[in-house]
């Protein structure tokens, strides 16, 4: 009879003596027993693969024992984790053994959003979902069918949209996020950035980061190399409303009235300007636009500024002295999430100029150029069918010229009949949660209603499945082989996704499906291969690749390059002119402003606070949330309130505390759920704030499911970036009402 | 001489992630509501003149450890390298040593014996470092021998500003935290 030793304690001795005699528990009232520090057992074999967690990609290494995976460990030979691992490539298996996750093919059942749905078969899901992408084709043509993908797994579905003649494939990962960054710079050098960013952070004396909060922000080669840098001295200015992790290790923190970072950026040039602190050589060799920009700013003194952003003129002189006094090795970090107020890409227009000022393009320490190691596809005999009409992500007067992907929320308004060129039908969603990720939830629910067709291809039960008519449960990444990653980087490198263990219940790898499903409208044609195992390593072997060593390591490591100047590399400027563009000739000919102008915010309404929203480190916004290792250190969102401002709420009887749950209510009378406050001195008086993707509506979530509150649900308005289509969604306000005592 | 297992905790560089936490309770298989390891954020001043101090903690593994003089069991005990361990076989759950401990470092585990840091020993045998250590992607836990003048930990602890958590308690801990 196995006891264990609570039980043994509860029951007492008296009926389990005969028995003690016989164990070691007699002798350890005598000091007998040997001590000894236990060994988990936590050691298996290890299958070297990708991350999945967030869209970084790290390498890492599954230990797998009796078929289970215990651990999930960085990989050393990856470039990109070089072996060690954020929270959340660590808790992996948080993922893997969720008991919510998606087993069975499901068809919906009653009205969409209702979320009830019948488990079916494979075929019966794939068949349904065949024949009305079949219908829609016959009726809208092809490219009325729209693939919002985000992930890895999403490229067998790219490759999908392909064969079936759709040009409508988005990411919300563009205009949501990281677009007004990519097209800042794109304008200035010719160039967007990319993922990872082309940055040297390792070898920056001083790092700038203007409302990034790298360090909750868990980008893991940047954490590594932002840390790496504090090693060596370098030293932070950090500009943001709120004292980031980042600004408690900062020289200087600039808390800036939200919305007025262009106003400081200006400020800054006119200092670096006007006291001469300008790289002049670099500029006049490569840029155009200088004497403008001069007189541009003349009169941006940091007096001026400060009537604007809050923040001090000696402030504003100091900082910039510091990041002057580094250059070239002094980073602007361009930031990753970006869409803030909807002149997005004019603020990175100015960080990119900031950077030229430094001379810090092409330099060690600054910017640098990545290489990427190429693979040959897998042959495909038959030719891809061309689209006959572009994509439909721009109203129908058109707009966004500088937007160099497709825009995801565009997608999203070309399915409300007579928006865009033509109208949507169709979507399929690849594992992202669209209700979480575009702007304003009730339009999105508007374009939902009028699809004649939406497919979900998820691990989880995210919001989206609820309003889809077929969900498709999708393999998790320790369960499936995807296609190799080949990012660019200084490293440049090759890595494998390989599965770890077999596919819970009847979940299948996004492979399996799209090739299911291409075979279900004719397409089979494109899908030669057997499975993504056989397709990798026909790449593999393509290019010249050791296949057997390159699935034991996980990564193929190429030749690095020159990066830089310093490494022999000369500065590479890529725009029409060849020239740094200080001065824009493609925007001022567009009709907007050639050098970024700052207009001031607009204010919200008295007694709410601007919402604003980021990250913990443990979590990738709505994906994570219902993870329940990740929850442990981290159980759900809270909502951070000015210290000073929470003493007299409106509303509230006394001084708001910390752990005491309120709800928030937006300008249009949105509401979140109750979530806890955090009474902190670390945020302005004017704002409050947010981690992302809290505030789940998807009852299936059940750990997820009405924790903490949703900054989606509270931004019904946003502003669109009219240069590249951006969605900036800084622009709502809240007031706090309280919810009872914490429970 | 005689091997003295200590950490130093790089302040400076950590950005209170949690990757020790989670790393933590998969290599040691910890029970869910059970942390060997944790993240303390300290916040001192008025908004907008504020410092912050970030510190992965953990067993001290102090040289004068209270919970092995209050563990009527005998459980508790000092292990290799000044290690302090738990015997699960020995231990009753009677909670004297949680009572001690003036760090809250140990949980009861869910099958009755309370749990806490061993620096995984068990890793450490085989050359390996710690969890924690190895997966930190700030490089802000460094562990080593202090006894080793050579040593990466004994080295930091000798030319780095430093301090330990309540001194005052005479636990000795070998855990540094460095500012």
């Amino acid at each position: 009879m196995p006891v264990n030793r609570r039980q043994f304690i509860q029951i007492g001795g008296a009926a389990l003596g005969g028995a003690a005699v016989a164990s070691g528990l007699t002798t350890k009232w005598w000091g007998l027993d040997r001590d000894r520090v236990a060994d988990p057992a936590t050691d298996g074999e290890t299958v070297a693969t990708f991350c999945e967690l967030c869209f970084w990609g790290c390498g890492v290494k599954a230990h797998v024992r009796d078929g289970r995976v215990t651990k999930i460990v960085g990989n050393p030979d990856h470039p990109l984790s070089r072996g060690m691992l954020c929270p959340r490539g660590a808790g992996g298996t948080g993922l893997l053994y969720d008991p919510d996750r998606l087993t069975r093919p499901l068809v919906r059942r009653r009205e969409r959003g209702e979320d009830v749905f019948e488990p079916v078969s494979w075929d019966a899901a794939l068949n349904e979902v065949g024949e009305k992408l079949l219908r829609v084709k016959a009726r809208h043509g092809a490219e009325a069918v729209a693939l919002f993908t985000h992930g890895s797994g999403g490229t067998w579905f790219k490759h999908f949209m392909k064969a079936w003649g759709s040009p409508n494939v988005g990411a919300p990962s563009y205009a949501q996020c990281r677009g007004p960054r990519e097209a800042g710079f794109l304008l200035t050098y010719g160039t967007p950035l990319g993922s990872p960013e082309p940055i040297d952070l390792a070898n920056a004396r001083v790092i700038t980061l203007i409302g990034s909060h790298l360090g909750e922000n868990m980008h893991n080669t940047q954490v590594q190399e932002l840390a790496e840098a504090i090693g060596a001295g370098a030293e932070l200015v950090v500009v943001d409303p709120r004292f980031s992790v980042a600004a408690g290790k900062a020289r200087y923190w600039l808390p800036i009235r939200p919305g007025t970072d262009i106003a400081l950026l200006l400020a800054w040039m006119n200092v670096i300007l006007t006291e001469g602190r300008y790289d002049a050589e670099y500029l006049a060799k490569n840029a155009v636009g200088l004497d403008e920009l001069k007189a541009h700013v003349a009169d941006k003194t940091p007096e001026w500024a400060y009537v604007h952003t809050g923040i001090r003129p000696d402030l504003i002189r100091a900082s910039a002295r510091l990041i002057a006094s580094a250059r070239p090795a002094s980073l602007i970090h361009p930031g990753r999430h970006t869409t803030w107020y909807g002149d997005d890409t004019q603020r990175e227009r100015a960080m990119a100029i900031l950077a030229a000022l430094l001379g810090s393009w092409g330099r060690r320490g600054g910017y640098l150029s990545f290489g990427k190691m190429s693979l040959p596809a897998y042959p495909v005999a038959k030719p891809m069918p061309h689209p006959e009409r572009k994509e439909a992500d721009k109203p129908k007067a058109g707009g966004f010229p500088i937007a160099g992907e497709v825009i995801a929320s565009g997608l999203c308004d070309a399915s409300v009949p007579g928006s865009a060129l033509y109208d949507l039908k169709a979507w399929i969603a690849y594992g992202c949660n669209l209700m979480q990720a575009l702007p304003s939830r009730p339009q999105t629910i508007k374009a939902i209603q009028n699809l004649e067709l939406l497919v979900a291809v998820d691990v989880l039960p995210a919001e989206i499945c609820g309003w889809a008519d077929v969900v498709l449960p999708e393999a998790t990444y320790l369960e499936r082989d995807d296609d190799v990653a080949a990012p660019a980087y200084k490293q440049p490198f090759l890595a494998l996704r390989q599965q770890v263990v077999p596919p819970l219940g009847e979940s299948r790898p996004g492979w399996w499906i799209a090739k299911e499903l291409a075979g279900k409208v004719a397409l089979g044609e494109y899908f030669p291969w057997k499975d993504a195992r056989e397709y990798v390593d026909a790449r593999l072997r393509a290019g010249g690749h050791d296949v057997a060593k390159a699935r034991a390591t996980g990564v193929v490591l190429g030749k690095p390059a020159a990066s830089c100047e310093e490494e022999g590399l000369p500065v590479q400027i890529a725009t029409d002119s060849k020239k740094i563009e200080l001065r824009s000739a493609q925007l001022a000919q567009l009709g907007f402003d050639p050098i970024p102008q700052y207009y001031p915010p607009d204010d919200g309404p008295p007694g709410h606070f601007r919402l604003l929203a980021g990250r913990a480190p443990t979590h990738t916004f709505g994906r994570t949330v219902n993870n329940r290792l990740l929850a442990e250190p981290y159980p759900e969102n809270e909502v951070w309130v000015n210290a000073d401002a929470a003493r007299a709420l409106p509303g509230f009887d006394g001084p708001l505390r910390t752990g005491d749950r309120v709800m928030l209510v937006n300008q249009d009378g949105a509401r979140s759920g109750p979530v806890r406050a955090k009474v902190t001195e670390r945020i302005r008086g004017d704002c409050v704030f947010l981690v992302h993707g809290w505030g789940q509506t998807a009852r299936k979530l059940r750990y997820a499911y009405g924790r903490g509150a949703s900054d989606t649900a509270l931004t019904t308005r946003y502003k669109t970036d009219p240069i590249m289509g951006g969605t900036g969604m800084n622009v709502n306000f809240v007031k706090l009402e309280p919810a009872g005592r914490s429970a | 001489m005689k091997k003295r297992y200590a950490m130093a905790v790089d302040t400076r560089r950590c950005v209170g992630c949690n990757a020790c936490v989670i790393s933590c309770k998969t290599e040691n298989a910890l029970p869910e509501g059970g942390f060997r390891d944790w993240v303390v954020q300290e916040v001192s001043g008025k908004f907008p003149d504020l410092a912050m101090e970030i510190r992965s903690e953990r067993c001290n593994h102090c040289s004068a450890p209270s919970c092995v003089d209050a563990c009527p069991t005998g459980a508790s005990h000092v292990a290799e390298g000044g290690v302090v361990g738990v015997t699960k076989a020995k231990c009753t759950g009677c909670k004297a040593c949680i009572a001690a401990c003036p760090y809250g470092a140990r949980y009861v585990h869910p099958a009755g014996y309370a749990d806490k840091c061993t620096f995984c020993l068990h890793r450490v045998q085989l050359g390996k470092q710690p969890a924690c250590v190895e997966t930190c992607p700030t490089r802000s836990l460094t562990f080593g021998d202090l006894s080793d003048p050579g040593s990466p930990v004994a080295q930091l602890v000798a030319s780095r500003r430093h301090k330990v958590l309540a001194p005052e308690r005479g636990t000795e801990p070998n855990v540094f935290f460095l500012a």
